[in-house]
């Protein structure tokens, strides 16, 4: 009887104590990782490899997305706002929703599907198959050498990718208000200029070089602890795909709390 | 970027009169409720050959990882030259890191690199040499265990087995290490294969005046490179003599290992 109420309890608390033990581990790899960033020898090579990475080849999927994004914002907008008569309000409601919001989010989530997945399964392998411990007989700090530069790329890149993602958005909106909705192009353009604020720009930049920063993490984080052969590489990669998704997501409220509050 | 030469890459002379070069005294490690080390203790002289000898799950990769410092024993101490490892800065440990070299069982040739990097990544990545002049030294290095200079510009996926094994040797060798470590240098591989690793190694370890570390399966491997042999059982050494003496060394379990034998103390053991 005693067992039928303590083995639930029993598993609660293991689990607890886990997801405490992994959040700890997290916070110290997080911690080296960015010290590393800080002292020398710096992989610039390693760093671009990791930038054109993530900027230059996410590029297609980023922009694709970003430009669906604000022509279905601009249609839907326009369903909506037309109960009012409030239509001429489409323009800033798309840039405002893409600059704070689904830009930063959408982009943030398109590169952890695609990088975050790619810096676990890599380091991954290199982990089951000795290569990282090779690194440190060859007299090289592995999470210099793995880590550090691709959490810097990933911090510079998301910022840029977002940017391109907001201009891209903005153009898709354009497209749907001008093509189909009847506005007229240069109004449309003053409208979206108009209420349009730097803060907003800044605020969508900060979350994605947050974003940036956590999807590096995690990548290299699930990477550098997967355990087996290519069934661990495999489950690394989904975690690492799954944490940083949710992270992005509960980050973003915290973000917008920050932001929304000053 | 100091420029590589001879004396350069050379590791300074260290061996301390009447001490081994490597001693391990009541090394203990376990993984949980598994103890894998349960005391060990090793010497090994100066420009020997040890060879570990051990089933799997004995301990012998945990051993050799223990002296590389990739894994802290839970107790004892580890010595290289009088000092002891455990107890040291992570600049002495690095400058030691500088002097050791290891070929990992299945290469760890890193995929992203061509071979010549492969190579002579440890001194690209202390810039004791320029990239430049790291082609011609790869093709050197690679020269001497028996690959094309061509090879260097190849990537390790596009190499057979054996090729990975002997660039993985190249880079082992490569910043001329005074001890090198080989983790099951001739599994996978055929049996000539398998020898011409094993002539590679003695050759490289005797003209290097290397210290080496092997473990092995392979008994054939184990007579060839080792000079002497110790047996890992149950996480202890449980016999080291000459290598040459492993299949007649009046240990039952040492013999029944190296003859291969089905019946004898370790399969009596497992059907307990």
């Amino acid at each position: 009887m005693g067992a039928i109420l303590l083995d639930p309890l029993a598993a609660l608390g293991r689990g607890v104590i886990a997801a405490c033990h992994a959040v700890g581990n997290l916070g110290l790899f997080a911690l080296e990782a960015t010290s590393h960033l800080l002292r020398p020898p710096f992989y610039g090579r390693l760093f671009w490899r990791a930038f054109v990475e993530i900027a230059w080849f996410s590029l297609p999927v980023v922009a694709l997305t970003a430009v669906f994004t604000g022509m279905v914002l601009a249609l839907q907008s326009y369903t909506g706002f037309a109960r009012f008569n409030a239509q001429s309000a489409i323009a800033s409601v798309v840039v405002i929703s893409l600059v704070r919001e689904l830009g930063p989010v959408l982009a943030a989530l398109m590169v952890a599907g695609r990088i975050g997945a790619s810096f676990a399964a890599e380091i991954g392998t290199m982990r089951v198959t000795d290569q990282i411990d090779a690194l440190t007989t060859l007299s090289t700090n592995p999470m210099k050498y793995l880590v550090a530069p691709r959490i810097l790329a990933a911090v510079i890149a998301l910022p840029l990718l977002v940017l391109v993602a907001d201009v891209i958005g903005v153009m898709g909106g354009w497209l749907i208000g001008t093509q189909k909705l009847g506005f007229v192009s240069a109004a449309y353009l003053k409208s979206t200029f108009d209420y349009l604020e730097a803060d907003d720009v800044v605020s969508g930049l900060v979350k994605a070089a947050v974003f940036g920063f956590v999807i590096a993490l995690m990548g290299t984080w699930c990477g550098y602890n997967s355990k087996g052969g290519a069934q661990g590489v495999g489950g690394a990669t989904t975690k690492a795909v799954v944490a940083s998704s949710i992270l992005i997501l509960a980050l973003d409220y915290v973000l917008t709390e920050i932001f929304f509050a000053q | 970027m100091r420029d590589m030469t001879d004396q350069a890459i050379l590791s300074p002379p260290v061996a301390v009169a009447g001490v081994p070069k490597i001693r391990m005294r009541g090394v203990r490690k376990a993984f949980g409720a598994k103890q894998v080390l349960d005391g060990v203790d090793i010497d090994v002289d100066a420009r020997h050959s040890l060879v570990i000898l051990g089933g799997s799950g004995s301990g012998k990769s945990v051993t050799i990882k223990s002296i590389l410092g990739l894994i802290e024993p839970d107790e004892g101490t580890i010595e290289v030259d009088g000092r002891d490892v455990l107890r040291m800065g992570w600049r002495e440990r690095e400058a030691l890191g500088d002097r050791i070299g290891m070929l990992f069982q299945n290469g760890a040739l890193f995929d992203s690199l061509p071979v010549w990097e492969n190579v002579c990544f440890k001194l690209l990545a202390q810039k004791r040499i320029t990239r430049a002049k790291a082609r011609d030294h790869a093709a050197e290095v690679l020269a001497q265990v028996g690959l094309a200079g061509s090879v260097g510009d190849l990537s390790p996926a596009e190499l057979s087995g054996g090729m990975q094994k002997r660039v993985a040797l190249a880079r082992a060798i490569a910043a001329r290490p005074d001890i090198i470590f080989f983790d099951e240098p001739t599994t996978g591989l055929d049996p000539i294969m398998g020898a011409v690793i094993d002539g590679l190694i003695v050759d490289c370890v005797k003209k290097l005046g290397a210290t080496a570390v092997s473990i092995t399966h392979d008994m054939a491997s184990a007579r060839r490179i080792g000079d002497t042999a110790a047996m890992l059982h149950k996480g202890r050494i449980v016999w080291s003599g000459p290598a040459g003496a492993l299949g007649h060394t009046g240990n039952a379990l040492v013999d029944q290992f190296a003859n291969g034998e089905r019946e004898g103390p370790i399969q009596m053991e497992l059907r307990r």
